[in-house]
């Protein structure tokens, strides 16, 4: 079937998959035998193999950030940036993009098959860090003859992968592009998660994590949870403008039925959430957000942690988000100052909370544009 | 580009040295002075159009607002701190002042006279609000809310325990010449002081 795309998209993509055979260890301590990624790549790889950028997904995200697949209407999760004549310009930058482990999208994880027991991993998958998904993307990169990233740009989660790989790896990224981030969570921003976590593992569908013997999803507790986070993933303004008090049939029923515009519009979002989520994978990526800390590696100091880095950043933050406010951004650029780093910050006026950071506001186009172009030359992109 | 009044401020720099200039625009006198003084420097903006020209030009910037302090920056993080004609548009001049001088080893401070005669005539016998070409716009859509002339800084110097290490007044064309030597507050456009904490 032909397909016409627009003439800024990538076009029609399709998902790659590498199969690594050695173990890895974790830093929760235990052992994967192997594992699998999957993965999408943009733009051509140059010569001299030095246009190569890494764009890492947040909690809920996955490989594919740009493009599309054939029969679909919505492209990938981060199309708005990547793309010919984009900021992550597919007519310069080989943009590749990885599903982490721990996730559902097709990387090793909690639904897929452990070789072990030839059953699914479910619970049972080890909890994994930023760290130890930086440390697969770095193996995917080796196999994939990369020895520079011109850049690793992430949002949210993703931004503190981007942090972590210029902590762990500083010779192979160029810049890092940290947005919408934190250098760890507050104990705010730990009690959503915790609250989330418990509305899956109450949900008697759970069944422990073993639901998919059950022929079951913990629809309910899956559905809570992505409520909550979509609240505040939004600001107050945002809903205000798109939801207000508006009701649904015009007059109030006095039950608790849907009545508000808002209600309703949250478990829409929430029941078509758990359709193509994983409730294990919900756990465990919001425990990678908890433990993100890069500090603790290095006394707790995070100026240690980040003079191991040589690449320079860009911070962004977006001043209407509550989650990962503005306030933890130049934390890190403080830190960054004081690590004697090249750090250059923008606060970009939004309205639309933590995920502003996937939308295309004029301003904060032009910042990544801007940044990415100097990149390009850089490494003569 | 010849910018005479950023070849003044360069004189006083020490090659390779740290610098924060605070309000750095487009970051044109950053990135001459990492271009020809191997600075590592930073800049903090607030006007996301500058800071779009800052990105481009491969400069460090930070964007804030001058008016939120630096209480971000720990004590003499920088060799110098730079604040170039913006003394005058803060809402606390004296209290950025000091806080420049907390981060910074050494501030180097330029704003427009007012006590410039023009400036006197204008109001003086006038008896209206100096327009001019270093003060082009008018009273009620200037970002200018806290003029002072040379005197008046060096007042605050003395009052705050700062110490002036070096003076220059200049013409509008940034040249110093002996009018502007002899009597800098009257006859003096710009003003540019070199300072340090006294206690220091």
């Amino acid at each position: 079937m032909p397909m016409q795309f627009p003439t800024d998209s990538v076009g029609l993509v399709q998902p790659q998959k590498k199969s690594f055979h050695e173990p890895i260890s974790l830093i929760s301590g235990r052992t994967l035998p192997g594992y699998e990624l999957v993965y999408e790549t943009y733009g051509e790889l140059n010569q001299a193999r030095s246009n190569a950028i890494l764009v890492c997904h947040a909690l809920s995200g996955d490989h594919h950030a740009a493009g599309f697949y054939a029969n679909d209407k919505k492209p990938g999760w981060w199309d708005a940036c990547i793309g010919p004549g984009k900021p992550f310009d597919t007519n310069r930058f080989h943009v590749v993009s990885v599903n982490n482990i721990g996730s559902c999208k097709g990387s090793t994880g909690p639904n897929t098959i452990n070789p072990e027991t030839g059953n699914y991993y479910g619970p049972d998958f080890p909890i994994v860090t930023v760290k130890d998904w930086v440390h697969t993307q770095h193996t995917l990169m080796q196999s994939l003859g990369i020895e520079k990233w011109a850049a690793v740009i992430g949002g949210s989660l993703g931004g503190m992968q981007a942090m972590q790989w210029s902590i762990d790896y500083p010779d192979k990224v160029g810049h890092a592009l940290v947005i919408a981030a934190a250098s760890r969570l507050s104990a705010q921003n730990i009690g959503f998660n915790e609250v989330a976590r418990q509305a899956i593992l109450s949900d008697p569908e759970f069944h422990g994590g073993h639901f998919y013997s059950h022929n079951t999803i913990p629809r309910r507790g899956l559905m809570l949870a992505r409520m909550l986070g979509h609240i505040t993933y939004l600001s107050d303004d945002a809903m205000r403008a798109k939801f207000g008090r508006e009701l649904r049939e015009g007059h109030l029923n006095y039950d608790f039925s849907v009545e508000f515009q808002v209600e309703s519009y949250l478990r829409y979002q929430g029941s078509a959430f758990v359709e193509h989520f994983d409730a294990n994978t919900y756990l465990l990526m919001t425990k990678a957000l908890d433990y993100f800390d890069p500090a603790s590696e290095y006394e707790n100091d995070l100026v240690t942690a980040l003079k191991q880095a040589t690449a320079k950043f860009l911070v962004v933050s977006f001043t209407s988000d509550w989650r990962f406010a503005p306030e933890r951004s130049k934390e890190i650029v403080k830190t960054l100052i004081e690590a004697r780093r090249q750090v250059s910050y923008a606060e970009v006026e939004a309205s639309g909370g933590h995920d502003a950071f996937l939308m295309p506001i004029t301003y904060y186009m032009q910042v990544l544009n801007s940044y990415m172009d100097k990149v390009a030359e850089e490494v003569g992109a | 580009m010849k910018r005479p009044d950023l070849a003044n401020i360069k004189q006083w720099i020490r090659p390779g040295s740290r610098v924060l200039d605070l309000g750095c625009g487009d970051g044109t006198l950053l990135s001459m002075l990492r271009d020809e003084m191997g600075v590592d420097g930073y800049g903090l903006e607030i006007e996301p159009e500058n800071i779009i020209q800052c990105v481009r030009k491969g400069i460090n910037v930070i964007q804030r607002d001058l008016d939120a302090g630096l209480s971000d920056f720990d004590e003499q993080t920088f060799d110098y701190v730079i604040m170039t004609q913006t003394l005058q548009a803060v809402h606390f001049p004296d209290r950025l002042l000091t806080e420049m001088l907390r981060v910074g080893h050494q501030g180097i401070v330029t704003f427009p006279n007012f006590g410039n005669w023009k400036n006197r005539l204008q109001l003086g016998i006038g008896g209206r609000m100096p327009v001019s070409k270093t003060l082009p716009a008018q009273w009620y859509d200037t970002m200018n809310i806290h003029l002072c002339t040379v005197k008046d800084f060096e007042d605050l110097c003395h009052q705050h325990d700062i110490r002036i290490l070096e003076r220059m007044v200049v013409d509008q064309a940034h040249r110093a010449r002996t009018g502007t030597r002899l009597l800098p507050n009257l006859l003096g456009e710009i003003a540019l002081f070199r300072c340090q904490r006294g206690s220091v």
